[in-house]
């Protein structure tokens, strides 16, 4: 045994002399520091510092974690449905999932953007993109709800979204996949250079509400853009975007898009578009896309059609938009806390290129441009080049920021995260990922003021980091507590889809604010009931409006006759509970379309059509209170033409007859 | 030796567990029994856990805050409680304000939890009804209201 431990210290010795930074600690154990478990330990009962919003990928969803203790707190159903809360399958819910397509369950969500003021997350709002059907959707901090989701017309694939300026005056959001655009869609695929077109939409956000509206689209060469980042300070009013397939290719993209030495980081002053805006150069197009807001006083939302959407043409409109060439293929695009840099991640590239918007400014100025692309002038890329980070190491993806002067780049293909120095672009150190990490984040990484105190890996592959769950396996992050010099792994944690972006901001930024219960007395929901006295059921020919109260444990009605077989069956359920966490479930046999549950306060709707004459059961499905086993009822259905009168009652042996309306 | 710092060290942690117990009897923890004696016997069950400490009331009825009373007993109290003295989930009302003081009824529909955690006379009452009344968060004006509603109900005029 110290035979072996002898040399397993002097393979460890010759690793790290020959090795590094090539060979790295490949077990659990290796790379994680003595006291990580007390840095990371946050007491029963005890709040963790951190917000930890996470995207869900695949899933459409978005997580919760606190941090540094990696615990999940809540998923927030986006995009998707949501079996646990009924978002998407309760009446309510349903218009926030309709796109101009119709009604679309699951979508692919990637980035996330808290709101901002003074280019600082403010914990009001938080912006979320869906990749797949072009949306963008605002979640409410305070309840953890999605309150809003906009379409996006003239796009596929919403990748470079939903990102903000410094005081949320816009998000934005640019089309990974170039389409053909206006009243003809039916073209070849290879007529791609000449018919198909990106677009980058500027998203007005109303500073009160939060109500976003497509305020201008630019029109944009066919290429694909991948990610963006607003300017700050003295940036403030630019946006950068990375593009790729500057190629403009239309097949096996993973070799016809990788030509070019360099591709593009574009940039966007969005006050000059603004100005041409107000000059009327916008043109008005004709477009069909969908607005689904939620009202938390009525707990429904509604989707309105939208026909009209302001395009900008750079092509005619000069000054507004230029490219800066970038090596090769770049994914991240990181404006650091400054706003001077812009740091552009080619994913083929063995560099990390740093521009000045100082010398971009200088560089426009003086006209030092080697020419133009489609229209749009291409600045000189050493004239624009603050400088490059040498050997960073394979596949640099994304960065982050602490604050301190230093950025933090995530190596896709040598798995590892490498701190670099913004001030003289030099290597400080380097740790590794397991495996194979995609995006980071530090808490306000991408903020005027990082809290530079934890940075977080959201790894693409998984392996052997925990106990095999067959071939689908939990995504890995890893945190590092980076207040010292050195990167520290503190912990591994579990997430869930597979995360894209993140945002993480201080918790007691938003905990204050949450909402404990919707005021039973403010509720505009149309079939509330606001006190048992106002429970009933009311026929409408084959509709059946049932307004049921639930409180600790009894639903009002929980007795109703008179029911037909095809009956569209419509339970309002209104939880009468005021006090903090006291939701209520509902429940109906043989319904196709789900469960709900319902908030204290709230009303939300359940559809249901039974098929056949019989008793159902109903009850509450949500542990209420030591009685919860009694919270249930029965709805009698009786076959179509049945005179069995409707009726409904609780606590009645006989039950008063009250006939339809 | 060892034995010995065994011994003080075990001595030691008898003291700390015995702490909050009634055993020992050494000044200090006596002094803490006095006071925990001090502060139970300073608790007037008569009157409840909360901020109300004095609530004075007219002989004859507001019939205005009565009908507030009535308003917020209807969407947030008739679903356990009837105005008779049936039981349905929590007791009926009848006679309320004879069996309790005003200040008790008034901290028990706002201090809900720490009145069902410490009042004598509402954990009685759990046992027999065996749900938690909620806390509707009702405010002070709510409270007020939905008391001289129950003055109303029992024949206040």
């Amino acid at each position: 045994m110290r035979m072996l431990n002898q040399y397993g210290l002097l393979a460890v010795c010759i690793m790290m002399t020959f090795g590094l930074p090539a060979c790295k600690p490949r077990n659990a154990g290796a790379a994680v520091t003595g006291d990580a478990a007390e840095r990371t330990y946050v007491a029963p009962g005890k709040y963790d510092e951190f917000y930890n919003f996470v995207s869900g990928g695949f899933n459409g969803q978005v997580s919760v974690y606190g941090l540094p203790s990696g615990r999940l707190l809540k998923l927030i159903p986006v995009f998707s449905v949501f079996p646990e809360n009924g978002y998407g399958y309760s009446e309510e819910t349903k218009p926030m999932l309709n796109t101009s397509h119709g009604f679309v369950p699951w979508d692919d969500q990637h980035h996330l953007e808290l709101s901002q003021t003074k280019g600082q997350p403010d914990g009001r709002w938080l912006f979320a993109n869906a990749n797949n059907t072009p949306r963008v959707a605002r979640i409410d901090l305070k309840s953890f709800r999605t309150s809003e989701i906009l379409e996006l017309p003239n796009s596929g694939g919403n990748h470079s979204s939903p990102f903000t300026t410094e005081n949320t005056e816009y998000i934005v959001a640019g089309t990974r996949f170039s389409v053909p655009m206006g009243d003809n869609q039916d073209v070849p695929l290879n007529s791609y250079k000449k018919n198909f077109h990106g677009t980058v939409s500027f998203i007005s956000v109303d500073s009160s509400s939060g109500q976003m509206k497509i305020a201008f689209q630019l029109m944009l060469p066919g290429i694909d853009f991948d990610l963006s980042h607003a300017g700050k300070g003295p940036s403030h009013d630019w946006f950068f975007f990375s593009c790729y397939n500057t190629e403009q290719a239309h097949t096996l993209l993973e070799v016809n898009a990788s030509q070019r030495d360099k591709d593009f980081i574009m940039a966007v002053n969005w006050k000059k578009a603004e100005e041409y805006m107000r000059q009327g150069k916008g043109v008005k197009k004709q477009v069909s896309y969908v607005h689904n807001l939620y009202d938390e006083k009525k707990h429904s939302a509604t989707s309105t059609v939208e026909k009209e959407v302001w395009v900008l043409d750079p092509k005619e409109l000069k000054d507004m938009v230029y490219f800066i060439p970038c090596p090769k293929s770049p994914h991240g695009c990181d404006v650091d806390p400054s706003g001077e840099f812009i740091v552009g991640s080619g994913k083929l590239a063995a560099l990390i290129p740093v521009f000045s918007y100082t010398k971009m400014l200088k560089a426009i100025a003086d006209k030092q441009f080697e020419g133009d692309y489609e229209g749009i002038p291409v600045i000189k890329y050493a004239a624009a080049l603050q400088g490059e980070v040498q050997k960073p190491g394979l596949g640099p993806l994304h960065t982050e920021f602490d604050g301190k002067g230093n950025a933090y780049t995530s190596m896709f293909v040598s798995s590892e995260v490498v701190k670099w120095s913004l001030k003289d672009l030099k290597v400080l150190d380097r740790a590794p990922t397991y495996y194979s990490v995609g995006h980071l984040c530090i808490p306000g990484g991408d903020s005027k003021n990082p809290y530079g105190k934890y940075l977080i890996a959201y790894n693409k592959i998984t392996k052997d980091r925990y106990l095999p769950t067959g071939p689908e396996l939990a995504q890995s992050a890893q945190l590092y507590d980076i207040s010292g010099d050195k990167m520290q792994l503190i912990l591994d944690f579990p997430t869930i889809g597979e995360p894209h972006y993140a945002q993480a901001m201080p918790a007691d930024l938003i905990s204050k604010g949450s909402t404990k219960f919707f005021r039973i007395e403010g509720n505009a929901h149309p079939y509330a009931s606001k006190g048992e006295k106002e429970a009933k059921v009311i026929r409408e020919g084959n509709k059946v409006h049932v307004y049921i109260t639930a409180i600790r444990s009894h639903f009002v009605p929980d007795n109703i006759e008179g029911v037909r077989v095809g009956d569209e069956v419509y339970f309002h359920v209104t939880n009468l509970e005021q006090d903090w966490d006291i939701p209520h479930g509902f429940a109906v046999k043989g319904a196709a379309n789900a469960e709900i549950l319902i908030m204290p306060g709230e009303t939300c709707t359940l559809k249901w059509v039974p098929g056949e004459a019989g008793v159902y059961p109903m009850y509450c499905t949500d542990f209420c209170s030591a009685l919860h086993q009694e919270m249930q009822g029965y709805v009698r259905v009786s076959p179509v033409g049945s005179s069995v009168a409707l009726t409904f009652s609780t606590n009645k042996a006989e039950p008063d007859s009250t006939l339809a309306k | 030796m060892k034995k010995l710092l065994v011994l003080i060290t075990l001595s030691g942690l008898i003291y700390a567990c015995s702490d909050s117990g009634s055993e020992k009897k050494d000044s200090s923890t006596g002094e803490k029994e006095s006071k925990n004696a001090a502060a139970a016997s300073s608790y007037d069950s008569t009157k409840g856990a909360g901020k109300f400490t004095h609530v004075d009331l007219a002989s004859s009825l507001d019939h205005k805050m009565a009908d507030g009373g009535k308003a917020v007993y209807d969407v947030k109290c008739s679903s356990c409680h009837k105005l008779t003295g049936e039981k349905l989930v929590g007791p009926g009302w009848k006679g309320v304000t004879e069996r309790r003081k005003p200040e008790w009824i008034m901290n028990f529909v706002t201090n809900t939890e720490e009145m069902l955690n410490k009042d004598p006379k509402a954990q009685a009452m759990l046992e027999i009804c065996m749900v938690k009344m909620p806390n509707q968060n009702l405010t002070d004006t709510d409270a007020r209201n939905v008391l001289e509603f129950m003055r109303q109900n029992d024949g206040v005029k």
